[in-house]
């Protein structure tokens, strides 16, 4: 081997064995360390993964959606007004969507029941996510009873459920016929819920949006870049509350840290003095502890985020799942995609590897720049 | 064997699998586009505007579609995922307005 890298790997040598003379120190750090860098992996993993998710599903939303409001909260669309939205120029077609929420007292959940005039649809029969027949146990063929404005419940039998893997767009969907949801909603005739807009120009939505308004005063157009902008909202919310959570621990660990890595004892400092006095240089002295703290800088680093990768990917991020994705009583059950963001992983690594490996190198040089008599005698 | 041969092996296996993590990340994210297929179909046709994850509320259920976001709209401890969510705490619980509950027989 050649001679300087020959040298390098003496160095080594002799930093990990001063790490592992402090063996349950060093363990505790680099197990603090791994933690804390895995933790904010999953969370940078987890909130990037559902909204590259939200964005590739919600890209095929309606370019479009207009509601009305009365008094502040939106309500019925008259089906009048979808001619002439159809008239603007840009506007392609406008589809009216009945829907509406049906709260299941059994499973203390709520459903969103959407009309569909999809003609594979059997005459009082329904469609239900997968999140649906999870809660209500049932399955297809079975009856299911839904209690109608005047109480009365009807029987729907289950013609299908909506495959497994579209549950996060579907768990908790009800899908029946239009004449079955103004029944169950006494859902008067005329109105919808709102309209679905697509325009073959995107660019010219917010033309479109004006017009709308201009026509209906009342009216509120939602575009699709909203509906994303919303998603990338949510998630960074999220997402930065558990920041915010996580924060405390962080600190912890930085002050933790910051002592073990800038704080020299009396034993490291005669250490330092000993090898001097045997003709070690001040920059052999740093290229000592820029190993040590690089050893467990990038231990910590590349253990953390192997298993946030793990955690996300592969469990679910089944340990703080529930914090992200709320209290809902009907949970959606689906595997995240990885979405990795380079960007990300570099500044996490910049985070993470080099403070730690900075801080160790001051302190030492420090003690590598005073007379070895006084560091032993110190 | 050396310290050091088994830390540069160690350190090698690790950085082997972040190599691997990055091709998996890849190679996953190509094979999502055809996972998804079913969801965005659905999407397509049925003109969904929002994702199935938080359903204990209109507001999160559909945080696109929902009226000014109001907070405990549906119930006095559904939690909302405001910053005033924290601050503002929720009505009491049965309302005051509410009537009294049924009386509950003795027991014999």
């Amino acid at each position: 081997m050649r001679p300087p890298l020959q040298r390098y790997r003496n160095i080594l040598d002799f930093a990990l064995s001063s790490l592992l003379r402090r063996k349950g120190r060093n363990l505790a750090l680099i197990s603090v360390y791994t933690l804390v860098v895995f933790v904010i992996a999953s969370l940078v993993f987890f909130v990037q993964a559902l909204k590259h998710e939200a964005h590739e599903l919600l890209v095929q939303a309606p370019d479009m959606v207009v509601q009305r409001m009365v008094a502040g909260r939106h309500d019925p669309v008259p089906l009048a007004q979808v001619e002439a939205i159809r008239s603007i120029r840009g506007v392609d077609e406008v589809q009216p969507r009945l829907w509406g929420y049906y709260y299941d007292p059994v499973f203390g959940g709520n459903l969103t029941v959407l009309a569909t005039e999809d003609a594979a649809l059997a005459p009082d029969a329904i469609w239900i996510g997968e999140g649906v027949a999870r809660s209500m146990r049932v399955k297809e063929g079975d009856l299911i009873p839904l209690r109608g404005y005047d109480g009365q419940s009807t029987l729907f039998s289950i013609q299908k459920v909506l495959p497994e893997t579209s549950e996060l767009v579907s768990s908790d969907l009800v899908l029946m016929a239009p004449k079955d949801v103004r029944a169950l909603f006494h859902f008067p005739e005329g109105l919808a819920t709102d309209l679905a807009i697509q325009a073959g120009n995107p660019r010219e939505l917010p033309t479109i949006a004006a017009k709308i308004v201009e026509l209906y005063p009342d009216s509120r157009p939602i575009l699709k870049s909203e509906i994303l902008r919303t998603y990338e909202a949510v998630f960074d919310w999220r997402g930065g509350l558990m920041v915010v959570v996580l924060g405390s621990a962080v600190l912890s660990f930085i002050i933790f840290a910051w002592d073990k890595a800038t704080g020299l004892s009396a034993e490291e400092r005669k250490e330092i003095g000993v090898l001097k006095s045997l003709g070690w240089e001040s920059a052999d002295v740093l290229l000592l502890k820029f190993w040590e703290g690089t050893v467990i800088s990038v231990t910590a680093f590349l253990t953390g985020v192997l298993l946030a990768y793990a955690h996300v990917f592969f469990f679910s991020a089944s340990l703080f799942e529930h914090a992200l994705k709320g209290w809902s009583v009907l949970f959606p059950h689906f595997r995240l995609s990885p979405a990795l963001d380079g960007y990300q992983l570099t500044v996490l690594f910049f985070l993470t590897v080099l403070p730690y490996t900075a801080a160790t190198l001051v302190p030492s040089w420090r003690a590598a720049t005073v007379d070895p008599d006084a560091a032993m005698r110190s | 064997m050396r310290k050091s041969t088994l830390c540069l092996a160690v350190t090698g296996v690790l950085s082997a699998l972040f190599l691997a993590m990055l091709v998996h990340a890849r190679v996953q994210e190509r094979t999502a586009a055809l996972r998804r297929q079913p969801s965005a179909e659905l999407v397509k046709r049925l003109g969904l505007t929002d994702l199935c994850l938080f359903t204990e509320a209109r507001y999160t259920r559909h945080p696109a579609m929902a009226d000014r976001h109001a907070a405990f709209q549906d119930h006095p401890m559904a939690l909302d995922h405001f910053p005033s969510g924290s601050l503002l705490a929720p009505p009491a619980f049965p309302s005051p307005h509410a009537p009294p509950p049924p009386a509950v027989p003795e027991h014999p």
